[in-house]
């Protein structure tokens, strides 16, 4: 079976300034990555789900739980580890900060390809560079592979970081947040890319976001996060058009609707109308929705 | 080159819409960048803000939307310029003002007094050094030197309740509040002189939805209660289709549709305003131009 | 590898909402397809360098000038220990073009040579000072856990010797010096400071996403330390350099004036010495000490200048500030001609 599993994942950081406090990041989370489809982590900052993408690309080591990879508990450290990584890859969040500034776009491609053995002299380097460049619609690939990260758009530049992942040749692919740095008209274009080659590598893919728009519409099943804990999951549809936990529907009735055009000014004007000023604070710490 | 927009369905500047009277008036505003070579970050821009409503500018980065706000309320640094175009503000108490005219002690004394702004990264506009007290004092030992301490404290406390946030965090320092709290102190800042207009600038874009609609819910009710203009600028464009009167779409400097929010989203006219229209899949409804089976990347 | 910036970073976020701004990049269309690509070389980009900034050309100029004098003039000279019985302490003459000194040595010839053997000790410390501190900084920096605790604390202990009087007590030990030594001595002494800098870098680097995007595409961390972290170190390292090799001519002097410096050997700093010693300045013999000194202060300053070019050259920040300025200023002018 090929999937990516995660099982039970916990993390934990020492707080500053206070012998032994913990924070948990993550608690008891679990989910399985099959090919072809695709996972949205949706939540705020500080659900977790960041630390989840680090923890499946190996940045950190969970406290407690496993990642197994086709059934396999997935390695540390060593010649396994590699092995691991030529299955599971990411894609960063901030186009800019995730290329070297020094190197060319053709070192970036370069390097995964050589650690990983899919080329042994330069010409393959080259050929191979500049087919990932194509696959990403960067055209002409030569120009573009000679240049440097400053010398691109943010959308070009990401396209890039794409195609490093793609490099190693993975089936599994951790999208953290990828459109969420880029201009709005851009965005779409590139979840269409990461759609299209999830389609020819039937990837596996986790996209993680905290737009619950792009997250019904890119991906099979969403996983709603909250506090590091799943609060609720399920078919995306599902989960859009008929949310069951209280957080979901708060996540949902906050997210702007053109929809709901004057709605916020009649509630508004209703409360001034009626009712005390200071609603209390309900358990996810907002002032009344 | 110039032709009136035809996209813009409401009147000429200075005349009341559905009987809104106009408190900002801005006629061919160009602005430029002198580098070289010159970069023309605003290009004879015109539009009117009517008293009381929210006109949110839409656009990517770049567009020239910050720059518009800066150069409307006279922040302007070299090496930016207002090349020309007039801007006059309408008081209610019935006198015109040429802002730029206004220079110095004038200024000032305008400024954040009749037009006030809420910055864009506000979390960081926050004197980290001193607290919140300290620094809503600042505006009123600015502004009005006839206050006495206890009347600024009463006044503090008071726009700190209306914001939203715990009149007793005014002993805190900008970094214990959370971001959504920093948020809603630059908002009382702002609001602390009564302005009759007030400019924002993507207020709400590096904070969580829960909490951006927690601020957007404060600012509907303050502008209920006290009636002032807003610029909502962001790029946004659902949510300034969820909370806008009227939308201004900025493309490259110049703006290429203007009108209700309700017009723009069943029937915008601007291919570039469709285009942006179309980038957000819609959360409920179909999926624009998001095709996940299809082909197209 | 230890992990603690990035909890650091989590925990802050968890306890506070300490949110960090997302913005949106700005998407300036690059069309890569109209006109050829022109690769302007090297040289002609470092000539748009020294237009660009004239503390750059000015520092350039007056370090050339010094190298040059010290490596031509030697030739045209005699020795600097040959004595001249025939004229003791004159100023300027024929065949003494910068006069001599008590016991009738050549000022000019000293100033060339003793300028070859400062240089070289200034060079060579510099380098001894630079790789010590990329060891004791960048590596540390990296790796962090116990290996950066014990090059921190090796560094730390370093920085809070006192360098003068650590350099004077292995000086006073050893009775026959030679240059080699001396530079050694200095770099040896003068590194922590530089390793420290380096490390909190290094430190802030290993945090960029694109070092975790080379470690998740597979990199060895030697690999990551000397092709993705080193290279965006390299204006650091030139400062770095070019400030202990400053430093190491003045301890030069310093030693040599303490009679503390190579033995036998002639420098700035034994000639500002024996100036000392043969009591130049009241008997106002000042073509024997003014010299070495004013070239020590163009050379130190000149490396300063140069120093202050690369800052602006790799922070864009100073850079726009002073390109803002200019293009104020040009702008006035024209605005001023219009109206004249």
């Amino acid at each position: 079976m090929t999937t990516l599993e995660v099982k039970h994942l916990v993390k934990d950081f020492r707080l500053q300034g206070g012998r032994g406090k913990k924070f948990r990041a993550v608690d008891d989370v679990s989910f399985t990555l099959e090919p072809g489809k695709t996972i949205a982590l949706v939540g705020e900052s500080g659900s977790g789900k960041s630390t989840i993408a680090r923890m499946i690309a190996k940045l950190e080591t969970p406290s407690s739980g496993e990642i197994l990879l086709d059934g396999h508990v997935s390695a540390t450290h060593g010649r396994k580890l590699a092995g691991y990584r030529h299955d599971v890859q990411m894609v960063f969040q901030d186009p800019f900060a995730s290329l070297n500034p020094f190197h060319t776009i053709q070192h970036h491609l370069e390097r995964p390809l050589r650690l990983h053995g899919r080329v042994k002299t330069q010409a393959e380097a080259d050929a191979e560079t500049e087919r990932l460049l194509e696959r990403v619609s960067l055209t002409p690939a030569a120009a573009y592979a000679s240049r440097s990260p400053h010398e691109l758009s943010g959308g070009q530049r990401q396209r890039v970081a794409i195609a490093r992942a793609l490099a190693p040749g993975a089936r599994f692919l951790v999208a953290d947040e990828p459109v969420s740095m880029l201009d709005v008209s851009i965005r779409l274009s590139v979840l269409n890319l990461l759609a299209r080659l999830q389609r020819e590598d039937n990837l596996g893919v986790l996209y993680i976001t905290h737009d619950l728009a792009t997250a019904r519409h890119f991906s099979d099943e969403i996983i709603v996060l909250f506090k590091g804990k799943i609060v609720e999951r399920g078919p995306s549809d599902d989960v859009i058009m008929n949310p069951q936990h209280e957080y979901t529907k708060l996540l949902l009735g906050a997210a702007p609707n053109p929809e709901n055009h004057g709605r916020l000014r009649a509630e508004v004007l209703a409360e001034m109308a009626g009712g005390p000023q200071d609603a209390g604070r309900d358990r996810f710490g907002t002032r009344g929705m | 080159m110039n032709a009136p927009l035809a996209a813009e369905r409401s009147t000429a500047a200075g005349r009341s819409v559905d009987g809104r009277e106009a408190v900002l008036t801005a006629r061919d505003v160009s602005i430029d960048y002198e580098v070289s070579p010159v970069v023309h970050a605003v290009r004879d821009v015109s539009l009117t803000l009517h008293r009381g409503e929210i006109l949110g500018l839409a656009g990517e980065s770049g567009c020239g939307k910050t720059t518009l706000a800066y150069g409307i309320n006279q922040l302007l640094r070299p090496p930016a310029a207002l090349r020309s175009g007039s801007i006059v503000f309408h008081d209610q108490d019935g006198t015109d003002v040429d802002l730029r005219s206004l220079e110095g002690d004038a200024l000032r004394t305008f400024r954040w007094d009749k037009i006030s702004m809420v910055f864009q990264g506000a979390m960081n506009s926050l004197n980290p050094v001193i607290t919140i007290r300290a620094q809503l004092f600042d505006v009123f030992t600015t502004h009005r030197p006839g206050m006495s301490k206890k009347q600024k404290e009463e006044r503090s406390q008071e726009l700190l309740r209306k914001v939203g946030v715990d009149p007793n965090r005014l002993d805190s320092y900008a970094h214990q509040l959370s971001g959504g709290m920093r948020q809603r102190v630059m908002i009382a800042m702002a609001l602390a002189l009564n302005p009759q207009v007030m400019i924002m600038d993507e207020p709400t874009t590096a904070l969580d939805v829960v909490v951006q609609r927690g601020i957007l819910r404060e600012i509907m009710r303050l502008r209920e209660e006290f009636n002032f203009a807003v610029v909502f600028i962001t790029h946004d464009l659902p949510l300034l289709l969820e909370i806008s009167d009227r939308i201004a779409i900025m493309l490259q400097g110049e703006i290429v549709e203007l009108d209700t929010a309700a017009n723009i989203f069943e029937d915008a006219q601007h291919p570039y305003t469709r285009r942006l229209l179309s980038s957000f899949p819609s959360l409920t409804g179909d999926r624009g131009s998001f095709i996940r089976t299809g082909e197209e990347a | 590898m230890a992990d603690d910036i990035r909890e650091q970073q989590l925990a802050a976020q968890a306890s506070g909402g300490a949110l960090s701004p997302v913005e949106i990049i700005d998407e300036t269309p690059v069309s890569l397809t109209d006109g050829p690509v022109v690769k302007v070389g090297a040289l002609r980009r470092f000539g748009q360098l020294l237009r660009r900034s004239p503390k750059l050309t000015i520092g350039l100029v007056v370090i050339v000038a010094i190298v040059l004098f010290t490596v031509i003039v030697p030739f045209f000279t005699e020795s600097p220990t040959a004595l001249d019985n025939a004229s003791l302490l004159r100023p300027g003459e024929d065949g003494h073009l910068l006069g001599t000194t008590q016991l009738g040595a050549d000022v000019l010839s000293q100033l060339a040579h003793g300028g070859r053997s400062s240089l070289l000790i200034g060079l060579t410390a510099g380098l001894i000072t630079l790789v010590l501190s990329v060891i004791f900084g960048v590596i540390g920096g990296y790796l962090g856990g116990w290996v950066d605790e014990t090059l921190f604390l090796i560094s730390s202990v370093m920085l809070v010797i006192p360098g003068l009087p650590l350099m004077i007590v292995i000086s006073s030990y050893i009775p026959g010096r030679s240059i080699w030594l001396i530079a050694v001595i200095l770099g040896v002494t003068s590194w922590a400071g530089s390793a420290l800098v380096l490390r909190s870098q290094a430190r802030s680097l290993r945090t960029r996403d694109y070092v975790a995007a080379s470690r998740v595409a597979g990199e060895r961390p030697t690999r990551i330390i000397l092709v993705e972290i080193m290279p965006n170190l390299l204006p650091l390292f030139a400062g770095q350099f070019l400030f202990a090799v400053v430093a190491a001519i003045l301890g030069e002097a310093g030693l040599s004036y303490l009679g503390l410096g190579p033995t036998g050997g002639v420098t700035w700093g034994t000639m500002l010495n024996e100036a000392q010693t043969g009591a130049a300045l009241t008997r106002g013999a000042w073509w024997w000490f003014i010299p070495p000194g004013l070239l020590i202060a163009f050379l130190g300053g000149a490396l300063s200048l140069v120093n202050f070019s690369i800052d602006e050259i790799i922070n864009p920040k100073l850079r726009a500030g002073s390109i803002a300025a200019k293009n104020t200023r040009d702008a006035k002018k024209r605005k001023k001609k219009v109206d004249q």
